[in-house]
Formats: C-alpha cells, sequence, structure tokens
C-alpha cells in the first residue's frame, strides 16, 4: 500500500500544480474581455467578481478544467453517438484510422526489419531512405497524400490510415532490427550447427527474442499512429474525428470544443498505449524475457 | 583395431585477420581421432582449443590443411547432422521449457512430432533430468541447464559430441558430478567425444587421448593416449597412473609456456 502512495503522490502534486495554473492563467487570459463588458456596463469589478467571470465565460480564451470537463460530460453522454456532435462518434472515426494506420506501419515496420538484417544491399540502399523520410514535416506531406490519393479515388478511412502508418512504422523498424539482431553469436553459432536455414532462424530465434524490442516500438508507434490520424484529418475536410472536431473549433472560435477535442485525444492515446503495456507485461512474462 | 579415423586433421593453419595484423590461431596441427575416442583439448587460454573445435564444427575456416569429418569435409558433416555442439553456455531460449528446448534442434531437422517426445524422454534419461520436461530455464540450476544442453545435442543421432568446456562455469562439486555422469553416457552411447577445458584433472579423468596445447600460435605440444581403466570411479584421481598421467600434461603445458 505505501508502494502505491509513493508511486501516487508525486503525480498527484504535478497534476494539483497544472490544475492550479491552470486556472490562474484563465483569470489573466480572459480578463481582458471581463474587463471590456464591465466598462461597457460602467461597474468596476472586485477581484472575486473578476474570478468568478473569467471562469465562466461562454466563448473564453482560455477555458476552465471545469468548463472543460463539462463541455466533455456534455459532448459524450448527452449526445447520440451517431450525432456530429458526439465526441465519442469523432474519437471512433479517429481510433479507426489510428488502428487501420498502426497496423499497416506495424506491418511495413516489421517487414522492412526483416529485410534489413537478412540483406546488407537492402540495409544500405533502404536505410537511408527511411530515415529521410521522417525528416519530411508530416503537416507539409499529408495534404499531398490526401489530395493525391483522393484523386486516385480513395478516400475515407484509407488516406488518412496512410498517413498514420507513415509515421508509425519507423519506430517499429528502428526497433525490430535492434531486436532481431538481438540473438547472442553463440546462439546463431548454435542454429548453425544444426543447420538451420534463415527462415527457420528467423522464425524459432529471432522473432522470438525481439519481443522486448517489438512492444517497446509499438508504444511509440500507438502514439505516433494517433498524431498521424489527427493531422490526417485536418486537411481531409468533412469526414469527421478529433482532429477535424479541433478545427472546426478553432475555426469559429470555440476553445470548448479545440481543448475537449485535445483531451479526448490524449485519453484515447492513454488508454491505447496502456493496452500494449498491458499486452506487453502479459506476453514478455509468458516468454520469461521479462527482465 | 584399425579402422579409418572419424576425425583427420592434416597440416591445418587458420590465420584470423584482425585490425592488429593477422593472429595465427592455429599452427601445423595434425591430429587423427579413432571412433569412440573420449578426447581432451587443454591449454591455456588463447592456446587455439576452442578454434580447433570450432573448425571441426565448420563454425570456423582453415587457412590451410585439410580437415575430415567421417570422411567428408566439416561443412558437408554439419549438413549430414554428423555432430552434436555443447557451447559453455546452455544456451536455453527462456520461451521454451526443457522438453520444448531439446525439441528445437528435431524441428528444425524435420524429425516427425511422434518421434520427437520419444526423444526427448530418452536424452532426458540419459542426463537424468526426467521429470523435467515441463520446467522453464530459469528454474534450474546451472549445472541442470548445462545437461539439458547436453541432451538437446543428444537428441539427433549425431555420433560425434563437440563440447566446448560444457562445464567451465560451474562449481567444483557439481562439475565432479557432471563428470562422472558424462563418462557414464560415453560408455553407454559409445559416442565419439571431443571436449575442451583448461581443467587438467578433469581432462585426465574423462580422456582416452590428451590433446596438449600452446598459445602463440596455437598448436599441439603433446598427445596423451591414456591408459587408465574404463571404469573410473572418481578416487581414481588419487591412483599412481592418473598422477603420472597429470604430472605429463603438466609438463607438456610448461614446455610450451618456456618456448615463448
Amino acid at each position: 500500500m505505501s508502494k502505491d502512495a509513493n508511486r501516487f503522490f508525486p503525480i498527484l502534486s504535478i497534476v494539483t500544480l497544472i490544475v492550479l495554473f491552470w486556472y490562474g492563467f484563465s483569470v489573466v487570459l480572459n480578463a481582458p474581455w471581463a474587463y471590456d463588458q464591465a466598462k461597457r456596463q460602467s461597474i468596476t469589478l472586485t477581484l472575486p467578481e473578476l474570478v468568478n467571470k473569467t471562469w465562466s465565460q461562454k466563448r473564453p480564451k482560455l477555458p476552465t478544467p471545469h468548463q472543460v470537463a463539462s463541455e466533455m460530460w456534455d459532448t459524450t453522454v448527452n449526445q447520440k453517438i451517431s450525432s456530429k456532435r458526439s465526441l465519442v462518434f469523432h474519437a471512433w472515426i479517429t481510433f479507426s484510422e489510428t488502428m487501420l494506420g498502426f497496423i499497416m506501419g506495424m506491418g511495413l515496420g516489421i517487414a522492412l526489419a526483416i529485410a534489413i538484417v537478412h540483406n546488407r544491399a537492402t540495409a544500405l540502399s533502404v536505410m537511408p531512405w527511411i530515415i529521410t523520410s521522417q525528416t519530411i514535416p508530416i503537416l507539409a506531406l499529408a495534404p499531398m497524400i490526401i489530395v493525391g490519393l483522393g484523386s486516385a479515388g480513395f478516400s475515407g478511412l484509407l488516406p488518412i490510415a496512410i498517413i498514420s502508418m507513415y509515421l508509425s512504422f519507423f519506430p517499429v523498424v528502428v526497433g525490430m532490427v535492434k531486436g532481431l539482431k538481438s540473438p547472442e553469436q553463440l546462439e546463431i553459432d548454435q542454429m548453425k550447427t544444426w543447420s538451420a536455414t534463415g527462415p527457420q532462424v528467423l522464425l524459432k530465434l529471432r522473432l522470438p527474442k525481439s519481443m522486448p524490442y517489438l512492444f517497446t516500438s509499438l508504444k511509440l508507434a500507438m502514439a505516433a499512429s494517433l498524431v498521424g490520424a489527427i493531422v490526417g484529418e485536418l486537411p481531409s475536410g468533412g469526414g469527421g474525428g478529433l482532429g477535424f472536431r479541433m478545427l472546426s473549433g478553432s475555426t469559429f472560435g470555440n476553445t470548448l470544443q479545440i481543448w475537449s477535442g485535445l483531451f479526448s485525444a490524449a485519453i484515447l492515446a492513454a488508454a491505447l498505449i496502456a493496452i500494449i503495456g498491458f499486452l506487453q507485461k502479459i506476453v514478455l512474462n509468458k516468454m520469461s524475457l521479462e527482465p | 583395431m584399425s579402422q579409418t579415423p572419424v576425425i583427420k586433421v592434416n597440416n591445418l593453419d587458420l590465420t584470423f585477420e584482425t585490425n592488429d595484423g593477422p593472429v595465427n590461431a592455429l599452427s601445423d596441427i595434425n591430429l587423427s581421432i579413432d571412433k569412440g575416442d573420449f578426447v581432451s583439448f587443454i591449454g591455456p587460454s588463447g592456446c587455439g582449443k576452442t578454434t580447433l573445435l570450432r573448425v571441426l564444427a565448420d563454425l570456423d575456416e582453415p587457412t590451410k590443411g585439410s580437415v575430415t569429418v567421417n570422411g567428408v569435409s566439416p561443412s558437408e558433416a554439419r549438413m549430414s547432422r554428423a555432430y552434436g555442439y555443447v557451447f559453455q553456455a546452455a544456451g536455453l531460449y527462456p520461451w521454451r521449457n526443457i522438453a520444448s528446448n531439446i525439441k528445437l534442434p528435431l524441428e528444425i531437422m524435420g524429425y516427425p512430432k511422434s518421434d520427437q517426445e520419444d526423444r526427448v524422454s530418452k536424452v532426458l534419461e540419459l542426463v537424468e533430468l526426467n521429470g523435467f520436461e515441463k520446467k522453464f530455464p530459469w528454474q534450474l540450476s546451472g549445472g541442470m541447464q548445462q545437461r539439458a544442453s547436453i541432451a538437446r545435442a543428444l537428441a539427433f543421432d549425431a555420433d560425434i559430441l563437440l563440447m566446448d568446456e560444457p562445464f567451465g562455469a560451474l562449481d567444483e562439486i557439481v562439475r565432479d558430478h557432471l563428470n562422472e555422469q558424462l563418462l557414464k553416457l560415453w560408455k553407454s552411447t559409445s559416442k565419439t567425444i571431443c571436449f575442451v577445458t583448461h581443467s587438467i584433472p578433469e581432462a585426465v579423468f574423462l580422456s582416452t587421448k590428451i590433446v596438449v596445447m600452446s598459445p602463440r600460435p596455437g598448436r599441439i605440444v603433446d598427445v596423451i593416449e591414456s591408459d587408465l581403466s574404463p571404469n573410473r570411479p572418481l578416487e581414481i584421481r588419487d591412483s599412481k597412473e592418473f598422477i603420472e598421467i597429470s604430472q605429463r600434461v603438466r609438463e607438456g603445458l610448461r614446455t610450451g609456456h618456456t618456448d615463448e
């Protein structure tokens, strides 16, 4: 119990600090408008009145945590899931894009890593391009992918998932190259004494041995994939999703909508990464690979 | 018994190219090993005893000279699964239990499933590990892990067992016990065993033939045919013959060193 308390206390204190700062900044950022309103009605505000007004504006510059929370409650529980006003509706779209992109990115990443580990020519020719691909800002690339695929007749989920894949395959390649190369010389020699073929070494030694590396990579890939999905939604227009929701909030100056979209994305990311962490624990424990 | 030797090495040289220039790991090695021999390679580190074993296993290639294993090249011998190799570390896979670790080479070599089971129980009995099929490597002591690794090398029908300091990392009491077991196993299976060690008592206790080696360049300084009886209780180490052979090994190691 004391161990849990030890872990909980630092987190809790940081959260408290953030919330305090947040309320403070809400006052500071929303004060001009409150003063403006007061001036029009020719009244002067006392400090408690000011605080009260800055914390309850309809269109604040910076909404307070409780406003964001109530907006999120309102747009999840009090809306039909199929409604365009529902955060669940948008989160589901982003989730689908993220998962599709993540699975494609994982597949591409593992395939590339296998090719790189088994073939020096591939390593030399492909690796520089893989690294270059990640130096191009995705914000510049995303519209081109959307437009390009759109003119080829692909719209909706797939183009956005491809942007997710573009971001998520990279950590998988890097991690899996390292993981597939993690068997020691002794283990490779041992395989040779049994005249094992390349695919046998891959299947029975390299892949199982790379599992710890895979799961670490997958956590990074999942986060990258979600970012890709949100970035991909921005130039796509109409479709929906948390990125779309934030963009429309920004277009109409609805900060509550932006912040609740942002938090939904954060919660979604945390949940997805927690699921991978859970799988990691089970699989590595079962394989006795837990350090 | 006059027969063709199982292993024949003629004028073997092996030079490693390193960043500090070539290293002469083995020089002018000549050796012949008969079927059923228990041969120990002994010498200080850097004498090339492990390298010689690796050449026999086709893990390293000689620069010059010829090697035959079962009358063919080491590479062909490896392909025809002529030997089992036991490394210094047990090298068991943590995600496989003991039975499944022993099955690993059998799966790779394509033995039928039912046959795999039979072989596992047979070799586990040989190394006295029956009952441990379902245990995982981390549940076993170092000595037991090494026994499992020997069982794995015995699981397919190789006539030759190559062992590279398999007991080097174990304490002396465990080691004595495993030496006795290994001797028993060798007698009951009539395999040819090549055994690398740096322990004189171990070499003398186990071997029918002791190859004494010396470093820089790695070469053979003496080959001792042991005439100890095949029945060897641990107490034999106090006998006159045992001490005499040990002395000869020690002398060989010493001449090798003064040559520098």
